[in-house]
C-alpha cells in the first residue's frame, strides 16, 4: 500500500494557540481547563470547560465573521496554520487535486441557537440568511474548501467522538486513490447553552466545579469527562508527491486505522475497542508489542474508563505498553478530541517523549501505566490512537514514524 | 422617507455580510457585487436588514437583478417611494 505521511499540523486547543504553544503546555502539563466564563452556568448540571477564546477579526477575513459559528472560525484557524506548517497552498495546484475531510458532531451548534432566538424573540426578518449553512456538520469542510481553494474530494464525517480519526482515514484514502493533498482532521466545539444542556444532561459530564477534579479518568475519584473546544486538522501526502513540491520533511506515517461499532446493549457480546484495536494493528502490518505509547479515548466515566483499561490489559498485557490522555489538559472536544491526540502522539514520535496525563491522583487500573504529572521520554516508533463515540462508535489508528 | 443613500448600503452590506478587508468600499456604485466579494446570501441579507430597518418590501428577484450597487439603490428607492 502506499504510504501516506502527515507533512503539516495545525492546533487550536485550551491550553495552546497553535502547534507550538499547545505542545509546550502539553508537555509541561499545563491545564485549559477553568469555569465555564461563556454564559452563566447556574442552573446547570456542570461547570468546568477547556474553552478557546480569541479576537476573531484579528485571525480572520471579515467577510466570514457574519457567516460563521465559533468552531468553525476556530478550524479555519487551524486550517490555516496546517498548510502553511505543510508549505503547501492548494489555490497553485492543479484544480480538484487538494481536498478536505472533516469531522462534526453537532455541526454549529452555537450559530442555530442564537438565530432561533433571534427567530422567537424578534421575528423571521431577523434571522440571518447564513443560518442556511452555518449550523451544518459539513460547514467546515465547505469553509475550508472554498478558503483555499480545495476543490477535490470534500465530506464530512459525524461519530460522534470517534470521526476525528475516521476523517483522517478517509483522507488517506483519498491520496491512495491519486489525490495529492488532503486536510483532514476535526475541530469542533459548542460552549452555549442549548448544546451545554443536552451535554450535562447526557451522563457523560462530570458535575464538579474544581478544575482539577473534573476530569479525572482512569482515576478511582472520576466522574465524568469536561467538554472543551478546539482540535486539530492534518496534511496528508504521499512522501513522494511531498517531495515533488519540495516538502522533504514529515511527521509521520498514518499507518494503520479501523472502525467497529458496539453490539447492540444487552447482547451479552463485548464492545468493538478491541476489535477495533487489533483490525487497526493488522491494517499497519504491526503486533501489540510493537506499539510504544497509546493515547487513549480516556472517557473520565468510570465504567467505560474500565473497559477501555481491560481491553488495554488484554491486547498488550499488563502494564505492556505505556498509556496517556493529555485531553485532560483539554477536556473532551468532541469530534475534535481525537485528531489533537495524532497531533500530539506525531509530536511525541517527533521528540522522543511522551505527554503526561495531569491531575490522577489515584490510578483506578494498577495494571494500566499511566504517564503521569511528568513527560516520559522514550524511544518511539509507533503509537496508538483510540476514540469512542457515544452511541458505540470505535476507532482506532496507528501512526508510525 | 430619507432616502437610501451608498452609504447607508455600505454600512447594511458591513452588518449583514461583512466587508474584505481586501477592496476598499468607495467609489463602487458600479462595481459588480461579485468583485467586491458579495455573493447571493450575503446580498439576500443584505436586502433582508435594509427592508427589516425601512419597514419596505422588495421583490423577490431583487437579489439577482440588482447586480450592482446602483441598481440596488434605484430598487430601495423606489420601493420607499412607493410605500411613502
Amino acid at each position: 500500500m502506499t504510504d501516506v505521511v502527515v507533512t503539516g499540523i495545525g492546533v487550536v486547543a485550551p491550553n495552546g494557540w497553535g502547534v507550538a504553544e499547545y505542545w509546550d503546555a502539553t508537555l509541561a502539563g499545563r491545564s485549559g481547563l477553568g469555569p465555564l466564563t461563556r454564559f452563566d452556568s447556574t442552573g446547570y448540571r456542570a461547570h468546568v470547560a477547556g474553552e478557546v477564546n480569541f479576537t476573531p477579526e484579528e485571525h480572520l477575513p471579515g467577510r466570514l465573521l457574519p457567516q460563521t459559528d465559533h468552531m468553525t472560525r476556530l478550524a479555519l484557524v487551524a486550517a490555516e496554520e496546517a498548510l502553511a506548517d505543510a508549505g503547501a497552498d492548494p489555490t497553485t495546484m492543479p484544480d480538484f487535486s487538494a481536498g478536505v475531510v472533516t469531522a462534526a458532531s453537532a455541526g454549529g451548534f452555537e450559530f442555530g441557537q442564537k438565530e432561533l432566538q433571534a427567530l422567537w424573540s424578534k421575528g423571521p426578518a431577523y434571522v440571518s440568511a447564513y443560518q442556511s449553512f452555518a449550523w451544518f456538520y459539513p460547514v467546515n469542510t465547505g469553509q475550508i474548501s472554498i478558503r483555499h481553494g480545495m476543490r477535490g474530494p470534500g465530506s464530512a464525517l459525524v461519530a460522534e467522538q470517534a470521526g476525528g480519526l475516521d476523517a483522517l482515514a478517509k483522507a488517506r484514502r483519498h491520496v491512495r486513490e491519486g489525490t495529492a493533498l488532503m486536510l483532514a482532521g476535526a475541530v469542533d466545539g459548542s460552549l452555549c447553552p442549548w448544546s451545554w444542556l443536552c451535554l450535562s444532561r447526557s451522563g457523560t459530564v462530570s458535575p464538579r466545579r474544581d478544575p482539577q477534579r473534573a476530569f479525572l479518568p482512569f482515576d478511582a475519584d472520576a466522574s465524568g469527562g469536561v467538554p472543551g473546544e478546539g482540535g486539530a486538522l492534518l496534511v496528508l501526502e504521499t512522501p513522494d508527491g511531498a517531495a515533488e513540491r519540495g516538502q522533504h520533511r514529515h511527521y509521520g506515517r498514518i499507518a494503520g486505522y479501523a472502525a467497529t461499532f458496539d453490539p447492540r446493549p444487552g447482547s451479552g457480546r463485548p464492545p468493538g475497542l478491541r476489535r477495533a484495536i487489533d483490525t487497526a494493528l493488522a491494517d499497519a502490518g504491526i503486533g501489540p508489542s510493537d506499539v510504544d505509547v497509546v493515547f487513549a479515548d480516556a472517557s473520565g466515566v468510570a465504567e467505560r474508563d474500565r473497559a477501555e483499561a481491560e481491553v488495554l490489559g488484554a491486547v498488550f498485557g499488563p502494564r505492556g505498553v505505556p498509556v496517556t490522555a493529555p485531553k485532560t489538559m483539554t477536556g473532551r472536544l468532541l469530534a475534535g478530541g481525537a485528531p489533537l491526540d495524532v497531533a500530539a502522539a506525531l509530536l511525541s514520535l517527533r521528540d522522543g517523549v511522551i505527554p503526561p496525563s495531569v491531575h490522577i491522583g489515584r490510578p483506578a487500573h494498577p495494571d494500566l501505566d499511566l504517564v503521569r504529572d511528568r513527560p516520559r521520554p522514550a524511544r518511539l516508533g509507533s503509537a496508538l490512537v483510540l476514540a469512542r463515540g457515544h452511541g458505540g462508535f470505535n476507532s482506532a489508528l496507528v501512526l508510525t514514524s | 422617507m430619507a432616502e437610501f443613500t451608498l452609504d447607508d448600503l455600505i454600512t447594511a452590506l458591513k452588518e449583514a455580510a461583512g466587508a474584505d478587508e481586501g477592496i476598499a468600499l468607495d467609489d463602487i456604485l458600479d462595481v459588480p457585487f461579485a468583485d467586491l466579494g458579495y455573493d447571493s446570501l450575503a446580498l439576500f441579507n443584505t436586502l433582508n436588514t435594509i427592508e427589516r430597518e425601512r419597514g419596505i418590501t422588495l421583490p423577490d428577484e431583487t437579489v439577482v437583478e440588482a447586480t450592482t450597487p446602483r441598481m440596488l439603490l434605484d430598487a430601495v428607492n423606489l420601493g420607499l417611494a412607493t410605500a411613502g
